[in-house]
């Protein structure tokens, strides 16, 4: 009997150990880049250009590169996001054509990212002649993170209560005022959080950019949508596989992956932020 | 035409309004349709592309040179498309992932779901959101510099860029996969079903083996495909971590080359139009088939599975 | 032409008039062979026990149940003698002219004010001063004035559930319609909220025709002119309020009105 109950609690235990093992993966993951990414970072680190072939300087322009590719990616994932959740959750029946296309944004949300590259370098890059550039890569960037913004705007609509809808709908309003002035308004905090994090997703691939846009250096800051850019995680990559000194560039490879994850884990909180606040509001006016 | 509205508001005296509004809102609706399609558009436009800039590469060197086993286009001897090399690397690095990563994740997903107190709860679900959002390239990053110089000491090889060395940064990547989705279906396992068990006098551990697991079986199994198609479809973890080695691995220690790397180390180097660039279309091709399959089976089984809940 | 009544109502004070309504909800017959006249400034009752289908025929009066899938009609349904399914006919009309109170009150999450200029923007009405006017007037024909008139810009959450229900109906009643639809009004209400809004409909029929559902057969008898006794998607027996509760012509209707059944 005594060894029976032993048997369980070590069973018990070990699952607390899974949970500690995760824990410890993620503390390890983001120590180690801290501890020797920390030491790199400073002001000039983050306003410079690179020089002495990215031995010294900073990363400005990569740093900059991700913020404009990302720029696109939202201004397309983010309304047609939108547009489909609302299609969607407003105005589709329940029937055959409603479930192959959940079934396509489920599988789409899990096609390989290179995949998407290859899809971009073809579509993009060639068929419709936008060549490597901010452009390219931004709307594959852009048709990555559609899965995700549309799920999440889908959610945010859910949130929703009925009976707002059958209210406006009962006071004389079309369908779409209804949505637009009563549904919408409420949804739109969720769907920003679904904006972030999709942000946050984007900003950190690579392999969709690797063939649509990114270089590794680029003289001067990108000047138009057609230029080709830098791009942090896509520098990293650079740095710590194919840079001709590799150990001497070793820790501005730790720099940028700190840049990186800091960046990601800030938006992340953004998001998680606006979430709660929403909820807090969402809770005292019911 | 009768006009249901005998009194037309002053500020519309033609009725004109009603009727552009009708239109209007009829507008909406199509356009709405159509942004619906979208995902669907965009899935066939995928396959169809890939199969279209593939199909070149097949039709030109034929259907049997991608059945063998080393793809080496650029060899000066022979070019060789042969997918067979990849296909068991992509093979061997999923399979070693999913070996780490199912008993660490299901066990922290029972963890989480039936013993953890909500503490530790309201602590390591961000840190599984987190882990998620950890970029690919970071982990590969470290797998360079940490965990690659760890296994070569351990393990006495020149180099730690090898298959075993990618597994464990896809199970990292997988984990978090694994572990909502599976805590997920471990928690929506009705009270009465744990009340039940142990009423009839069994221990929480037994219960938590015999009738919760079983239970969420087909949450379990969804994640787990889940977990295979992220790890299948993951690119620049294995690109920068397992050694890119063109051969066909015996070991785990041996290095590999998956087909998501393949792609990534050609694409930008490869002449437009040529066998090599359509044959990386038929790897993209094969590739998207694969990760395609899996989620399907995922669907099929989360599908099955709120069936039976209700 | 009521199967089972005595009631004639003069043409030109009918309202309302439903011929032949079949109602559907995908494969199942929900409502079945209506027939009923509803009369011009008057409080008209439902009565019947849950689930006979006396909310769902409510919601055909203003085509309320188009917003659900799978739902079918047939029969008329005729405004003032225009057959408000007609294809030409635009259901934005139909809900202007019949307006709706629903059975749990949903006032939006804005305040008392937006609340109630909503419907009044929505259907194009732009100069505030109109607005606020006819805001004040809408909340003093409901009733709620003289409670709210300090607290206008507040949120309408934070009234009490007699309040917020009070706000639903001065919302219904700022569009101007000629028709309220009040869906069990006051079941989630206390006694004294529940006189109040019992109060208002007595005020209200003088200007408005009323359609009242309930399932307290007091209220029916305290409140309405007409009722009309539903049973399992039929409707059984219409008449004046006095004689169903005093002399119900058919079997069924004196064992639900004692409280045999239901």
């Amino acid at each position: 009997m005594k060894k029976t109950v032993l048997f369980e609690k070590l069973g018990f235990f070990s699952l607390g150990l899974a949970g500690l093992l995760v824990l410890s993966v993620l503390i390890w993951i983001i120590g180690d880049i801290f501890v020797h990414g920390a030491s790199v970072i400073s002001w000039e680190f983050l306003t410079q250009s690179p020089r002495e072939g990215m031995t010294q300087g900073g990363i400005l322009p990569a740093i900059i590169g991700t913020f404009l590719v990302s720029l696109i990616t939202i201004i397309l994932a983010v309304p047609l996001g939108m547009f489909s959740a609302i299609y969607l959750n407003e105005y589709a029946h329940q029937g055959p054509l409603v479930r192959f296309i959940r079934l396509s944004i489920r599988n789409l949300s899990g096609v390989p990212s290179i995949v998407y590259g290859l899809f971009g370098v073809a579509l993009f890059v060639r068929f419709f002649h936008l060549g490597a550039s901010i452009l390219s890569a931004g709307m594959t960037l852009g048709l990555l993170t559609l899965p995700w913004t549309i799920t999440a705007s889908e959610e945010a609509l859910k949130t929703v209560p009925k009976s707002f809808r059958d209210g406006a709908l009962a006071l004389g309003a079309t369908k779409w005022q209804a949505i637009r002035t009563n549904v919408l308004p409420y949804a739109i905090p969720g769907m920003l959080t679904g904006a972030i994090l999709g942000l946050a997703r984007a900003a950190g691939e690579t392999a969709p950019i690797l063939f649509t846009g990114a270089a590794f250096f680029v003289p001067f800051l990108p000047k138009s949508l057609f230029d080709q850019f830098m791009a942090l995680p896509y520098h990293l990559y650079i740095l710590a596989t194919q840079h001709q000194d590799i150990a001497r560039v070793r820790p501005i490879a730790y720099g940028t992956g700190l840049v990186l994850i800091a960046l990601i884990i800030g938006l992340n909180g953004i998001a998680v932020f606006i979430r709660y606040q929403y909820r807090k509001k969402a809770r005292m006016a019911s | 035409m009768p006009n249901l509205t005998s009194k037309t508001p002053s500020h519309d005296p033609s009725g004109m309004i009603r009727r552009w509004r009708r239109l209007q809102d009829k507008l909406i609706h199509r356009f709405f349709q159509l942004n619906g399609l979208l995902s669907i558009l965009i899935l066939l436009g995928i396959f169809f592309l890939l199969f279209a800039d593939g199909f070149p590469a097949v039709k030109h060197l034929g259907f049997q040179a991608f059945l063998t086993m080393i793809w080496n286009p650029t060899s000066f001897v022979k070019a060789t498309y042969g997918l067979g090399a990849m296909i068991i690397s992509t093979m061997m690095v999923t399979l070693g992932a999913m070996v780490l990563a199912v008993p660490i994740g299901l066990a922290c997903a029972a963890y989480l779901a039936e013993v953890a107190p909500s503490w530790i709860r309201e602590i390591l679900k961000p840190v599984i959101e987190i882990l998620a959002g950890i970029p690919s390239v970071v982990l590969g990053f470290l797998g360079i510099v940490v965990i690659g110089p760890a296994i070569a000491t351990i393990f006495h090889l020149p180099n730690g860029l090898n298959a075993i060395n990618g597994s464990i940064l896809l199970a990292v990547m997988s984990l978090p996969t694994i572990i909502s989705i599976s805590e997920d279906a471990i928690s929506s396992v009705p009270r009465t079903y744990k009340e039940a068990s142990l009423a009839l006098g069994a221990t929480h551990w037994q219960t938590l083996i015999k009738v919760v697991v079983p239970s969420a079986l087909s949450g379990i199994i969804a994640s787990i495909m889940l977990g295979m198609g992220r790890a299948i479809g993951e690119t620049m973890t294995v690109l920068m971590a397992t050694g890119n080695a063109l051969k066909t691995p015996h070991s785990i220690f041996d290095s590999v080359r998956p087909m998501t790397s393949t792609i990534a180390i050609e694409l930008g180097e490869v002449p437009f139009g040529s066998d090599h660039y359509h044959g990386l279309f038929v790897v993209g091709f094969i590739l998207f088939v694969m990760t395609f399959i899996v989620n399907l089976i995922a669907d099929m089984v989360l599908a099955k599975y709120q069936e039976v809940e209700r | 032409m009521q199967p089972s009544s005595s009631l004639q109502i003069p043409a030109e004070d009918v309202k309302i008039s439903v011929r032949n309504l079949n109602f559907y909800y995908d494969e199942t017959k929900a409502l079945d062979d209506m027939n009923i006249d509803i009369p011009n400034n008057q409080v008209t009752a439902f009565i019947g026990p849950s689930g006979c289908g006396k909310s769902t025929f409510l919601r055909c009066l203003n085509r309320m149940n188009e917003t659900i899938r799978g739902t079918r009609i047939e029969g008329t349904i005729l405004l003032d003698g225009i057959d408000m399914y007609a294809q030409e006919v635009d259901v934005v009309d139909v809900r202007r002219r019949v307006g709706m109170v629903f059975q749990k009150s949903n006032p939006f999450p804005k305040s008392i004010f937006e609340n109630m200029a909503y419907g009044l923007r929505i259907n194009g009405l732009k100069n505030k001063r109109q607005i606020a006017e006819t805001v004040e007037q809408s909340l003093i024909d409901a009733a709620l004035w003289e409670e709210v008139k300090d607290r206008l810009f507040e949120s309408a959450m934070g009234l009490s559930g007699g309040q917020q229900q009070r706000l639903c109906i001065a919302r219904a009643l700022a569009i101007k319609p000629e028709v309220i639809l009040m869906d069990e009004p006051a079941s989630a209400l206390d006694p004294i909220a529940t006189q109040k809004i019992e109060d208002l409909i007595q005020k209200l029929k003088k200007n408005y025709t009323i359609v009242i559902v309930t399932h307290n057969m007091q209220q029916a008898a305290r409140v309405s002119d007409i009722t009309a006794f539903f049973y399992l998607g039929k409707l059984i027996e219409v008449n004046e309020t006095g004689i169903i509760f005093t002399r119900p012509r058919l079997q069924q209707t004196e064992d639900y009105i004692t409280g045999r059944f239901g």
